[in-house]
């Protein structure tokens, strides 16, 4: 019985290597979940083709040029829709009670949210790279070129990291992954919908105006659409930043004390 | 006694919710190398006192050690000595158990192959090497459970937390996680452990603390929490339950203390100080012309120990 007798102790692993730990455990997440695959892969699609062809003629005169502006915004929704994934996980492996083996082990007490990071990262990769390509065959076309789409990558994965704090204190906060996406969504949609993704604003009343001009989702769709154009401001890529700046900035204090709490 | 005597030394320990004392104020010495269990009802405060010695809950109030460091200036000292397997499995239900064990392992510090074999030998230890490749939400309670046990023992602990080690077990996989518990202090881990169940806690403990209501109200070997409650139990199973009362009057009559009863069979339980008392009050009984289907004189077991202690089950 070798497994109950004593065993060397290795040397205690890194912060780094902690953190890598979680991370392979958000891609064998992937591998073992591929329902949660499924519906990363089929609401883009279903989006995409939906509005684009539903939508695009009486918008923009044309699929094809409404793709031009839509595309982009269909990105950030995408973003910021699946930032709420994490939290989710996090209130089912908290309801779980995983989280307590993870608390008493002797490990760096944050690689657990690094864990999240790296799931948060694979899941906006790839429903990002879905959307662009569908974009591409339906015609679609980033004037600024491979650049400006990797730019504009760079800017959903800080929009994302911004956003999925505010699912990580619910997930800390709320046991129930069920409640943690409604709550979510209940509060994502009106942000999403009120915003310049989908329609242009000047068609809107002005009190609606008023609030989708300061909505950051739609100073995010504005400087996505100027990445991937190739003629974003730095104003315009600053004021895109501001709100995941300071929700970082608020909430992951929140988050550690809330961690560490209990 | 210097602190390193003790696996676990705490001191005046409080934990409390809102105006509840969950812990309200215990002391615990368990010696190094020992199966102690910590026994009491649903509700009585095991698990709050378990997880605040596991670095999970900070206490309102006292102090303790495990392994000599203490829990409010040296939590990390104390989780690498520390593995908890908690009242519910602790366990990524959607990675495979292999995964789940080379998980831990890497985060112990065991790279590449390493944690991998020890993963494999823990499994073989567990008899869990055909379940490897399954997800863990496919486990039976009883794999889960011992899944749960394996992943506190990558690195051999100097204590084990068992919460409820075998709550919601079949008796065959309760006998398996039994002699899977002797074998590991066997090997010279202290486990503490809690229960709500008396025949565990006789079964596996060397000494055994009641708690009830977030305090302690007794300790000690099974033996002398036995003794304590009275050398000798009158058992009696009255063979019309109608008359259950009238007999338990006597019985208090004859014998002074109180009567346990359960309800299930009408059977009754007393202390009966000498064979001689049982006789004089079974006689009274009998004289009152009910009619007895079985007594005996016997040790109390700890389930009378318990109800005798909290007052709980007295009529």
């Amino acid at each position: 019985m070798n497994g109950l007798t004593q065993v060397a102790r290795p040397p205690a692993p890194s912060a780094l290597s902690n953190a890598l730990v979680f991370g392979w455990r958000a891609v064998l997440k992937f591998k073992h979940v591929p329902e949660q695959l499924f519906d990363l892969v089929m609401t883009p699609i279903m989006f995409t083709l939906l509005f684009t062809f539903v939508f695009g003629g009486a918008l923009a005169g044309s699929p094809r040029d409404y793709l031009q502006i839509f595309l982009p915004g269909i990105l950030v929704q995408t973003v910021i829709f699946n930032s709420v994934y994490s939290g989710m996980g996090l209130s089912g492996d908290l309801g779980k009670g995983l989280f307590d083996r993870f608390r008493s082990l002797p490990i760096w007490s944050l690689a657990p949210f690094a864990g999240l990071m790296v799931g948060d990262v694979l899941r906006h990769l790839i429903a990002g790279a879905i959307i662009l390509t569908i974009g591409l065959l339906l015609g679609y076309r980033p004037e600024a070129g491979l650049l400006g789409v990797l730019a504009s990558f760079a800017m959903l994965l800080t929009v994302g990291f911004g956003m999925g704090w505010i699912f990580i204190v619910l997930g800390l906060l709320i046991r129930t992954p069920m409640t943690v996406m409604t709550l979510g969504f209940s509060f994502l949609f009106p942000l999403v919908f009120a915003s310049n993704i989908m329609v242009d604003p000047k068609t809107m009343p002005s009190w609606l105006r008023a609030f989708v001009d300061v909505n950051p989702v739609s100073t995010m769709t504005t400087a996505l659409r100027g990445l991937m154009a190739g003629t974003a401001t730095w104003e315009q890529i600053g004021s895109a930043l501001i709100a995941p700046a300071i929700i970082t900035a608020l909430l992951a204090p929140v988050t550690i004390w809330l961690y560490r709490r209990q | 006694m210097s602190a390193n005597a003790s696996a676990v030394q705490a001191r005046g320990l409080v934990k409390r919710f809102g105006d509840l004392r969950a812990v309200d104020g215990i002391d615990l010495d368990v010696p190094r190398g020992m199966i102690f269990a910590i026994l009491g009802p649903n509700g009585a405060g095991k698990t709050t006192l378990m997880r605040m010695l596991a670095t999970l809950l900070h206490p309102d109030d006292g102090s303790a050690s495990v392994m000599g460091h203490d829990l409010a200036t040296a939590p990390d000292q104390v989780r690498a000595e520390i593995a908890m397997t908690g009242q519910f499995a602790s366990l990524d239900e959607d990675l495979t158990g292999r995964e789940n064990l080379v998980m831990l392992a890497k985060l112990w510090g065991f790279r590449g192959a390493a944690a991998r074999d020890r993963a494999d030998q823990l499994l073989a230890t567990f008899d869990l090497a055909d379940a490897a490749t399954k997800q863990v939400k496919d486990y039976s309670g009883g794999m889960r459970r011992r899944l749960d046990i394996a992943a506190s023992l990558i690195v051999t602990p100097g204590v084990l937390f068992l919460d409820e080690p075998t709550t919601g077990l079949d008796p065959v996989a309760r006998k398996s996680v039994w002699s899977m518990i002797r074998q590991l202090a066997g090997s010279g881990v202290t486990i503490l452990l809690t229960t709500q169940y008396m025949d565990e806690a006789d079964q596996l403990a060397a000494r055994i603390a009641v708690i009830d209501h977030g305090k302690k109200i007794a300790e000690g070997t099974p033996r002398e929490l036995k003794v304590a409650t009275g050398s000798g139990f009158l058992h009696v199973a009255v063979a019309d339950p109608a008359r259950l009362d009238e007999a338990a009057a006597l019985l208090e009559n004859h014998l002074g203390g109180s009567v346990q009863r359960s309800v299930e069979g009408a059977r009754l339980a007393v202390v009966a100080k000498t064979p001689h008392d049982a006789n004089a009050a079974l006689g009274a009984v009998i004289d009152a012309g009910i009619e007895l289907s079985d007594f005996s004189m016997g040790s109390p077991s700890l389930d009378e120990v318990f109800f005798a202690l909290t007052g709980k089950g007295k009529p």
